[in-house]
């Protein structure tokens, strides 16, 4: 996915004048391939997170559109106040790539798992964010983000994931993506915790569950007018993400169903990290998955929601 | 090179007169940084009247000279410039932080034609400066940039960040001047977080650094008339200031950074200190 997300970076420069992308120290012969082409529109920098994205405010108020990349937690935890300050007071058209968004970098440990990225992105006045399942879902939102006046935070996922999504319907940002309708449960993902829902299907199909599938790639602004579709269709939701249960996809959901004062009740879980940093290492899935943030996790929730 | 308060210089009638302004402005908001501003007031107007390539009529002119004050705080005298230029109404100053102006107690981008960032965090300006240098240069346009820092701003480590990335991409038209006035909020800056050797400081991230008499006009012109001042460097100017620079009770005096509500009778001292009715 990173790599489908900066080889568009380098095909968009050859398109739009204003595509700049800038780096921060990032391993040797990133995008070497664009820094041949376009040397002028090619910054590598040093590890310098609050001046890159000051640097790329100021490059977005004369006009360019800088694509800025570096490891999630750095450019979201370390540089906030840029963030908040120089791109969203702004409004400025400057795109965020964060590597290893959740727990990709899970043997590197917690000051490298972007666990809290969405929920501190969504708080952040004008930020779009955004969360792509695959690389090809990569390939259809990236030059949708020439057309963005905004920042946008756009959250990588490990890299040569499954290919989970389909362009049945087409990728527009801010909207839903419904791929199956359902009677009993609905799951709502955003990132890879399509990959995971769609792992657990066949497992809550063969209980005799009606599910609905909807897909959130964008968690801001939220497309709440399709989940409370869907919802209304079923008895349970539960919401999957790589995230803090706090203030993600889930909160997302929560806030939406909370406020839209259903007739029905409608039961309701967030799956997705608890609110602790990583005690271990291993890998990303493995780590998940000790934290019931895997198929199996969904359906053991569904249990706890429905009678199965 | 050092300066002693003593040695800066007067205020001449031009100087006296946008102080006159930002007391005004102070007056009517009934806040505002004024020791702040005051510091600033001949870095300002050397800029505005003698160095900047702008168009108030074209705020947004691609080719103009950028001029970002990252002592967002300073903004009275921003504000009081500005307005003397025509980018805004003066009448707008007399609404200062109401509930129904451009002018808050911080400068900000969207709302007053003229702010080239939105600032009052510190420690910001020095790279979005860094940005528009580089934009110009990707441009091909001859557009300078100058960003003025406070003394006490430069204990952010942003500032330094921005300092390495200016050196490195060699930016000749990115100019960072320091409000040298001492003081910061708690006290003392060489007792809160010195600061010296400052010029070896800048001379050491690769800056072309020169120091000047903050309050002197003719110095000022002439120094920011010549850069770049090197070849392949950014540049840096210390500008020895006196914070609260026009009225004696308000001169590197620790009280004055954050005071307001000035009753009318001190004032209207004040005013009459500055040659005003």
């Amino acid at each position: 996915m990173r790599k489908a997300c900066l080889q568009e970076v380098h095909r968009l420069a050859g398109v739009d004048e204003r595509v700049v992308f800038i780096g921060s120290d990032l391993g040797f012969g990133t995008l070497d391939e664009m820094r041949k082409d376009y040397p002028k529109r090619f910054f590598m920098e040093g590890i310098s997170e609050a001046n890159i994205l000051g640097m790329a405010a100021g490059m977005a108020l004369d006009g360019w559109m800088p694509y800025v990349n570096t490891i999630a937690p750095f450019i979201t935890r370390r540089a906030y106040e840029q963030v908040i300050v120089d791109l969203c007071m702004h409004n400025v058209p400057v795109r965020l790539i964060g590597n290893g968004g959740g727990v990709v970098y899970a043997p590197l440990g917690p000051t490298h798992q972007a666990i809290e990225d969405l929920a501190v992105m969504r708080a952040a006045p004008n930020m779009t964010v955004v969360a792509v399942a695959d690389a090809d879902e990569m390939r259809r939102l990236m030059p949708l983000t020439l057309n963005e006046s905004g920042p946008i935070y756009i959250r990588l996922a490990k890299g040569y994931d499954p290919i989970v999504t389909d362009d049945s319907q087409p990728f527009i940002i801010g909207r839903g993506l419904p791929f199956q309708k359902g009677k009993d449960l609905l799951l709502v993902t955003t990132g890879i915790g399509l990959r995971l829902a769609r792992e657990s299907m066949a497992a809550l199909e063969a209980k005799g569950l009606s599910v609905g599938l909807l897909h959130m790639p964008t968690i801001k602004p939220f497309d709440s007018e399709m989940l409370l579709e869907m919802a209304s269709q079923v008895k349970a939701v539960i919401s999957v993400e790589e995230h803090s249960v706090i203030g993600g996809l889930g909160s997302a959901v929560a806030e939406v169903l909370a406020e839209a004062c259903l007739d029905k009740p409608l039961r309701f879980k967030r799956l997705g990290l608890p609110d602790c940093f990583a005690d271990s290492y291993g890998s990303q899935l493995s780590l998940m998955a000790g934290y019931g943030l895997s198929a199996d996790g969904i359906v053991e929730a569904a249990k706890g929601l429905l009678e199965i | 090179m050092s300066l002693s308060t003593t040695e800066l210089s007067c205020c001449d009638e031009r100087s006296s007169s946008l102080r006159r302004t930002i007391l005004h402005t102070m007056r009517c908001g009934g806040r505002g940084h004024l020791a702040s501003a005051y510091s600033l007031v001949e870095i300002l107007r050397v800029l505005y009247d003698d160095i900047l390539k702008i168009d108030p009529k074209n705020p947004d002119w691609v080719e103009r000279d950028r001029c970002i004050l990252s002592k967002g705080h300073g903004c009275l005298a921003l504000y009081a410039i500005l307005a003397d230029k025509g980018f805004f109404p003066k009448e707008e100053l007399e609404k200062f932080c109401s509930g129904d102006t451009i002018l808050g107690g911080h400068p900000e981008y969207h709302k007053v034609p003229g702010v080239e960032a939105t600032t009052g965090s510190l420690g910001h300006g020095p790279s979005i400066g860094v940005g528009y240098a580089l934009s110009a240069r990707m441009r091909g346009n001859d557009a300078r940039v100058f960003v003025i820092t406070g003394d006490g701003e430069i204990n952010e480590g942003s500032v330094w960040e921005a300092a390495m990335c200016a050196s490195k991409h060699k930016l000749e038209n990115y100019t960072l001047l320091v409000d040298y006035n001492k003081l910061q909020s708690s006290g003392p800056v060489a007792e809160v977080q010195p600061l010296e050797p400052l010029a070896d400081k800048w001379e050491a991230f690769g800056f072309a650094v020169r120091e000047v008499d903050g309050h002197d006009p003719v110095a000022l012109k002439e120094l920011l008339s010549s850069v770049p001042f090197e070849t392949g460097k950014p540049n840096a100017i210390i500008c020895h200031t006196v914070k609260g620079k026009g009225i004696k009770d308000v001169e590197h005096n620790l009280k004055w950074h954050h005071k307001a509500n000035v009753d009318s009778e001190l004032m209207d001292s004040m005013f009459a200190e500055l040659g005003g009715e």
